[in-house]
Parts: structure tokens; sequence; C-alpha cells
């Protein structure tokens, strides 16, 4: 094994150690560790979005102007991305409000469109099967138009949960209730594989290349 | 000793090797499939990026492949890398976006043709970082208003039979007729909505039923006001772009009025850049309307870091450090809502968290005191705003609830009924039926 590769467990073994050690109480170590992880993220984020975002959809476009001239458009959002960081000078300030209000009418248009024909419609169409041909199928389909019925019923705002309206209601979260103990129980193993995976690279990784028996 | 052949025995030895492979051949050649009223036209709706090919083809089998290829500078270059099978390629009658519900010649296959892929040969600079460097194949889409020409080729028994398509333009269309359903329903939706707007604004004390989890948001602040400690907000980790994003950020601006009236503190720690710089317009706004701009302070309202982990690891880190009385975990969140719960329950904060992340809501109804379960978030701002544009689509969307269930019902009668209709067999009816009487 490389000095490099033992310097690199040791250091990720370490700095499992320090993030855990907050499951004990908030401590110095954890402290550097959170400190560590958050200039490092940043550090990485800003990269990415240089070279993910910033150059390929800005400066590499305007590098290329004289080869195509539709690149010249790019300075619509370049002009709009710079009245955003003109923030930071507070009588300029304003003018950041039409690159917000572009970019969130933008997406609230996009989103409507969007969400009636990727979810609405979809949904809608998962639920209308027809009945039959046997009694499981007729069950199954029975329970999810049931289901379906309280639990829309449950999220109506105009009616208070009283009377009929309440009972109704009561069976639809009942029914989102059974929803998120099986969403619980999947992403709780979920996450612990997460942990056997972290306990696996302490014991296996960095415990086992000191005793010579890890990978 | 052996006699020579005569002339006419050598004519015939000399055309029996040939005899011979013309019976063995004979098979395969009988057994080629046969493709037949090729037709090449563009495909509809889209933003003229590809064509359709639609054709016949009998006498193929599970083995029988195809593909489409396009005439390229006089080169014939594949759509496909690989020929696909037969079998899994769409039919007219299984394709309505392309060709509606009722298709003529339902049964005929039908190919798009959107690419061809020519081999491109290593670079200089390629060969020179990598001298084994090998030519990879490169996928060439098809452009609008360009025109193609193309052929399809069979693959059987290892014989390729080609038939030409002909030519045609790829047409950019405007308007997609398919997504029809979609405007109607926006603008059915939107009249609504719209309605119920005007009519909020002519009486603001539209019902609206009572919401647990806001009726704690006014105790919450002034617990924390009481223990002069302050109140942290987490929009979730989503951009502006997402609805439970924009949810909570109408909510940070109740919260701030109330922060600002009790003289309060408020922290915002944000994971995207121009969430945080909505957030502090808005609470800067909710600082004005409250008398109170003297106590806005801007560096309270600040961006961490856009990576995951390390922003849970930071607010986690202000939690145990800060100690704020109440946390409001409103938003999209992913793997770090428990996390993030926990740990704000371990700070014996009240916590009220909505979200619409379907995964993350049993975490925070496990650790908080009070979850806006989806749609509850998005009624919270009208809740709280009492505004008449959100009081409208509150409304609104109620009406098109009632529209949905109204549909599920009746989508179930006719399906159930077109199932009779075109089957014709109730049987299973009479059967399921008969150990009941």
């Amino acid at each position: 094994m490389s000095v490099g590769t033992i310097i690199g467990l040791w250091l990720a073994a370490g700095l499992t150690i320090i993030i855990f050690s907050f499951i004990y109480k908030d401590n110095p170590l954890y402290k550097f560790g959170e400190h560590l992880f958050l200039g490092v993220s940043l550090g990485y984020g800003w990269c990415i979005y240089y070279y993910n975002d910033i150059f390929p959809n800005a400066i590499k476009p305007l590098q290329e102007i004289s080869q195509d001239s539709k690149n010249a458009l790019v300075l619509i959002p370049i002009i709009l991305g710079l009245f955003i960081i003109l923030r930071v000078v507070p009588s300029l300030a304003w003018l950041s409000r039409f690159s917000f209000a572009l970019y969130i009418g933008g997406f609230a248009g996009l989103a409507v469109p969007n969400v009636i024909s990727g979810v609405f419609l979809p949904q809608l169409t998962s639920t209308i099967n027809p009945l039959g041909p046997d009694w499981p199928s007729i069950i199954k389909q029975v329970v999810l138009l049931v289901g379906v019925f309280c639990t829309v019923v449950f999220f109506f705002f105009s009616w208070e949960h009283r009377g009929a309206v309440g009972k109704i209601g009561r069976v639809g979260i009942l029914y989102i209730m059974v929803a998120f103990g099986a969403s619980f129980g999947y992403t709780v193993m979920a996450r612990v594989s997460l942990l056997i995976g972290r306990i696996q690279f302490m014991l296996h990784d960095w415990i086992g290349s000191m005793t010579g028996g890890g990978g | 000793m052996k006699k020579p052949a005569s002339a006419p025995d050598r004519v015939v030895l000399a055309l029996l090797p040939l005899l011979l492979i013309g019976i063995l051949a004979a098979p395969a050649f009988a057994q080629q499939p046969v493709a037949s009223q090729l037709k090449l036209t563009d495909r509809p709706n889209d933003d003229g990026s590809a064509l359709l090919l639609t054709f016949d083809l009998t006498g193929w089998d599970e083995t029988t492949r195809v593909r489409t290829e396009v005439e390229v500078d006089g080169e014939w270059l594949p759509s496909l890398m690989f020929p696909q099978l037969i079998t899994p390629v769409p039919t007219k009658g299984g394709s309505p976006e392309y060709f509606g519900w009722h298709a003529a010649d339902p049964e005929q296959r039908v190919l798009v043709v959107d690419r061809y892929i020519f081999i491109q040969d290593p670079t200089a600079e390629e060969l020179a970082e990598n001298p084994d460097a090998v030519p990879q194949p490169q996928p060439v889409y098809l452009e609008a208003a360009n025109t193609y020409h193309v052929r399809l080729m069979v693959l059987h028994g290892g014989v390729e039979s080609y038939y030409d398509a002909g030519s045609m333009k790829t047409d950019e269309q405007w308007f997609n007729v398919a997504a029809t359903n979609n405007l109607v329903m926006c603008v059915i939706f939107a009249a609504i909505i719209m309605g119920f707007i005007m009519a909020a604004r002519r009486n603001p004390n539209l019902f609206i039923r009572r919401i647990n989890g806001l009726e704690a948001v006014d105790e919450a602040i002034g617990r924390a006001t009481e223990m002069g400690k302050p109140v942290l907000q987490v929009n979730g980790l989503d951009p502006l772009s997402t609805l439970s994003t924009i949810a909570a950020v109408n909510i940070l601006g109740r919260v701030a009025r109330r922060v600002a009236n009790y003289d309060s503190e408020l922290l915002v720690p944000c994971f995207d850049p121009v969430v945080m710089t909505v957030s502090q317009e808005v609470v800067k706004n909710a600082y004005l309307e409250a008398g109170r701009p003297d106590a806005y302070r801007e560096e309270n309202i600040y961006f961490v870091t856009d990576q995951q982990f390390s922003y849970v690891a930071s607010v986690c880190g202000i939690m145990m450090r800060e100690k704020p009385a109440a946390n409001f975990l409103l938003g999209y969140f992913y793997a770090e809502s428990l996390l993030l719960a926990e740990t704000g329950f371990t700070t014996g904060a009240i916590q009220i968290a909505g979200t619409d992340a379907l995964a993350q809501l049993p975490f925070f109804i496990t650790t908080c005191d009070y979850t806006l379960i989806g749609e509850e978030l998005y009624a919270a701002s009208a809740y709280l705003s009492r505004e008449p544009m959100l009081l409208g689509s509150l409304k609104g969307q109620d009406i098109g609830k009632g529209f949905v269930m109204l549909m599920i019902l009746l989508g179930t009668i006719l399906a159930t009924i077109g199932v009779y209709l075109t089957t014709g067999n109730w049987n299973w009816l009479v059967e399921m039926l008969t150990p009941l009487m």
C-alpha cells in the first residue's frame, strides 16, 4: 500500500470519527471537521460551477462570438446575472429585481404545464382502472379508490373537518400514515446500509490496513 | 483405367457445387422477411428533430432485427450501432402520441429516425495522450428543416435486406396537438382560480379550515422571545423553481414579521444563493411592514454552501451553539431531513416542519412537534397571509380536487364498461358473484 493511500485512509477515518463525535455532543473537534467540510465543499462547489456553468455557458460563447453571432445572445443572461451581483451596491441593488422577476416568473410558468403533464395526468390515468376480472383485483382497485377519495378529502381546505368530512378525512390520514410507515421503514433500511458502508470502511479498510487484512 | 468424363458430364460436374450451394441456401432466402408499405413522414408535434418510418413486415421471427440508415454524403450511416429485434418495435396502434387513438393500419411497425452514427477517428491530441485510442461511434442528431434520405435494413439469418424509404424534410411545429388536453386543463383551472381570486378580493374572509401546525407558529416565536433565543428557519434544499421553496419563502415573510414584532432574532442559513437573496428581500420587507427596519440584520440570512451534507453539518452546528428555541424546517428536503430534525429535537426547540417530499415526511412526523403535510405547506402561506391571490388559488385548487375525484369515478365506470364493450365478456362478473348467491 502506497504512503499516499495510507495517509488518505487515516485522514478519512479520522474525519469520520470527528464527525461521529457529534453523537456525544458538540465539541472543538467536530467544529474543526464541520468548518473543514464546509470550506472544502465551497471550494469544490465553486470549481463545479465554473467548469459546468460559467465557462461553457458564459465565457466560451463570448470567446466564440466572432465565429457565430448568435453567441451574442448570451450577453442577456450575463447582464441579468450581473444585476444580481449588483446587490452588493446598495444604490443599484434594485436592478436585481428584474433578474429575480424573470427567474421566478419563468420557472412558475414552466412548472404549471410540466406538473399537469408530468404528475397530474399520469397519476389520474394510473388511478383509473376497470373493475375486475376477479375479487382480488376488485378489492385492490376499491382500496385504491377509497384511499384516493379520502386522502383528497383530507386536503380540502374549504371544508372544516367535522361530521362526515371529518370522518372521511380521518380515513384519509390513516391511509397517509400507512404510506408513511412503509416509506419510513424503507428509508431507514437505506440509511442503515449507508452506516454499514461507513463501518465497513472503518473496520475493513482502515483497521484492516493496520492489521494487514484490509484492502 | 478410369474413363475420362465426357464434355456434358464435365459441365454437370462443374455446376454441381453451385447447385448444392443453391439448394442449401434456398430455404434461407425463401424465409427472408419482406418489408412493404414503407412510408417516411415527419414526426408530428416535435421540434423538427425526427422522422417516422412506418412499414409492414411479413415472415419475421424472434431473431429478425431491423434498423434505419440515413444517407450522408453518399454513404449510408446506421441510426443504431446494433440492429434491434423486431419484437419491441412499437406499432402504429401502440403509438397514439403520433397517430391518434384509432390509427389506420394499426399493426404497422414504427421506427423513429432521430440520429445517425458515424465512427470518428481519434484526434491527434487524443492519440498523443493515448496511442492505443480507437475510433469511437458518435451520434449526430437530425436537425430541423433538413431533408434526409432513409432506408430500412432487415437482418435475418445473417442476410441483410435493404428497402429504400425515400426522402423527407424534418419540420418544426409550434403547437403540440398531443398536449391540447394540457392546454384545456390549464385554461379551465386558470379561469377557476382567477374567478376565486376576484371573489377573494371582494371578500377577504373566505373560509379556510384551521391548519394545526400554523396555530403553533406564534406560540413558538413567543417562546423564543421569552427565552431570549433566536428563531431558525431552513427553506429546504431546492431552488426557487420548486413550489415548496416558494411556499417556504412566503411563510418566512410571516414568521419574520412576527419575529420583528416580538423583537426577537431570526436566523436563515441558506443552501441556494438565489433563495438567500429572495429571503433577504422578504425578511427586509417584513421588518419594514412591522415598522422595525432598524432591527433587520442582513447578515442573519446567509449562504452556507450548496453541498448537501456540509450544509447539514453547519446547520446542526448552529443548532447546537445558538440553541434556537423554534426551528421552522419548510421546503423540499432530502436525506438531511432527519439529521436536522433530530438535532433540533435534542436542543429542545419547538419544531414546525413542512414539506412535499414524501420520503422525508415520516421523519419530520416522528421528530417535529407539528408537520405540514404536502399541500398543507402551500395552504399555509394563504392561511397566514390572507392574501386574495393565495386565498383564491387555494379555493380554486379545491374545485380542481373535486374535478379530479369526479374524473376518477367516471373514468372507473367508463373503463369497466369499456372492457365489456371491447371484449363482450361479462363472465368474470357472473363467476365472481356465483359463490355469493
